[in-house]
């Protein structure tokens, strides 16, 4: 893929190369994660669930995806 | 107080004696912490066999490089446990914000378990930085269980900022050392007004017992089960402990004393 073709975004600390044009929802999806199960937070805001088939990733985006995990 | 059969009264405290906290009603005094484990399978068992009411779990990066697996809503139903998320981790009052807010976008609730780490060592809370967080997230609608040191100036501000439960340490997270400082837990216990639950430190069933026999409200573990050479086994101990702490101290202890006194009578005995 040339350099036209894609754009740098930072997700979940480390530099990611994606197409453009692609929908939080996606992006999620493309990972193979449940869009339920996670929540999203981009450029330090968190994104609203029924918000991810509208809301497209950006160049120079800060995308962070967590979950719940074991913890005390 | 009157006498009771043991086995009544155990039965009246399942239904009597059910801790109300935040205007929710659980039916355990032990909550249980979710990391650790081995495997999945073994956490799952053991929080079943402690029969806990709620269990807290962990805000964190979906690791992108392992399985999705990992993510440990594919293994607890929050149907059947209600799960607390907490702020671990967070060495500042704007990160544990960040990481509440985090929690409850997942949807669940508004209910957390702060903690304000201020010493990579000890893990010692910050406790200035908890209460600065806590403000902030009550005005948010947030209901806090307040990870706390076992001060009672601390547990009376975070009480009257708004936290639904105050949680003192029996001693460091992780460390197994059983409450280091009984007074003080009693201390606090006396003066909030707010549920305690005493959160760390536990490390075996014993230490669970002591606790609940100082008349605190509950009590939260983990590495005390999950690190267990049997986490299943000791998650029953430590339901048996807490149940048995509390028991205990509604039940009202004998005056402790520094004399024998002989329990059977001193007279009839033969010439």
């Amino acid at each position: 893929m040339s350099d036209e073709q894609t754009i740098n975004v930072r997700l979940n600390g480390k530099d990611r190369q994606i197409c453009p044009g692609l929908s939080v929802q996606a992006l999620v999806e493309s990972l193979d994660l449940n869009p339920q199960l996670i929540v999203v937070e981009l450029n330090r805001e968190i994104l609203r669930r029924d918000c991810f088939g509208e809301t497209l990733v950006s160049e120079g985006d800060q995308v962070e995806l967590v979950h719940f995990v074991g913890g005390g | 107080m009157t006498w009771t059969d043991p086995k009544s009264m155990t039965e009246n405290m399942a239904i009597d004696d059910s801790l109300v906290m935040g205007g929710r009603q659980f039916g355990s005094r032990l909550f249980v912490g979710t990391g650790k484990y081995a495997d999945n399978d073994t956490m799952v068992e053991a929080i079943r066999a402690s029969g806990t009411a709620m269990v807290t779990v962990a805000v964190r990066r979906v690791d992108l490089d392992r399985t999705k697996e990992e993510g440990i809503l594919f293994h607890l139903d929050p149907d059947e446990f209600f799960m607390l998320p907490n702020t671990a981790g967070c060495y500042t009052a704007e990160d544990a914000i960040r990481y509440a807010r985090l929690a409850r976008a997942a949807g669940f609730h508004e209910w957390l378990k702060l903690e304000v780490i201020g010493d990579e060592t000890t893990l010692l809370p910050d406790t200035q930085a908890t209460l600065e967080a806590a403000k902030v997230l009550v005005d948010e609608g947030f209901k806090i269980m307040a990870y706390t040191n076992d001060d009672l100036i601390t547990a009376l501000r975070l009480e009257d900022v708004g936290c639904v439960a105050v949680m003192p340490l029996a001693s460091p997270i992780g460390s197994g050392l059983g409450v280091v400082n009984p007074y003080f837990i009693r201390e606090i216990k006396r003066r909030c007004e707010v549920p305690i639950i005493v959160d760390a430190g536990v490390g075996t069933a014993s230490d669970a017992c002591v606790t609940m026999e100082q008349g605190v409200d509950g009590v939260l573990m983990n590495t005390a089960i999950a690190a267990a050479d049997d986490p299943v086994g000791m998650a029953h101990a430590m339901r048996l402990a807490i149940q048995s702490g509390r028991l205990a101290y509604l039940a009202g202890r004998m005056e402790a004393r520094e004399i024998a006194v002989p329990s059977s009578p001193t007279r009839g005995m033969l010439d």
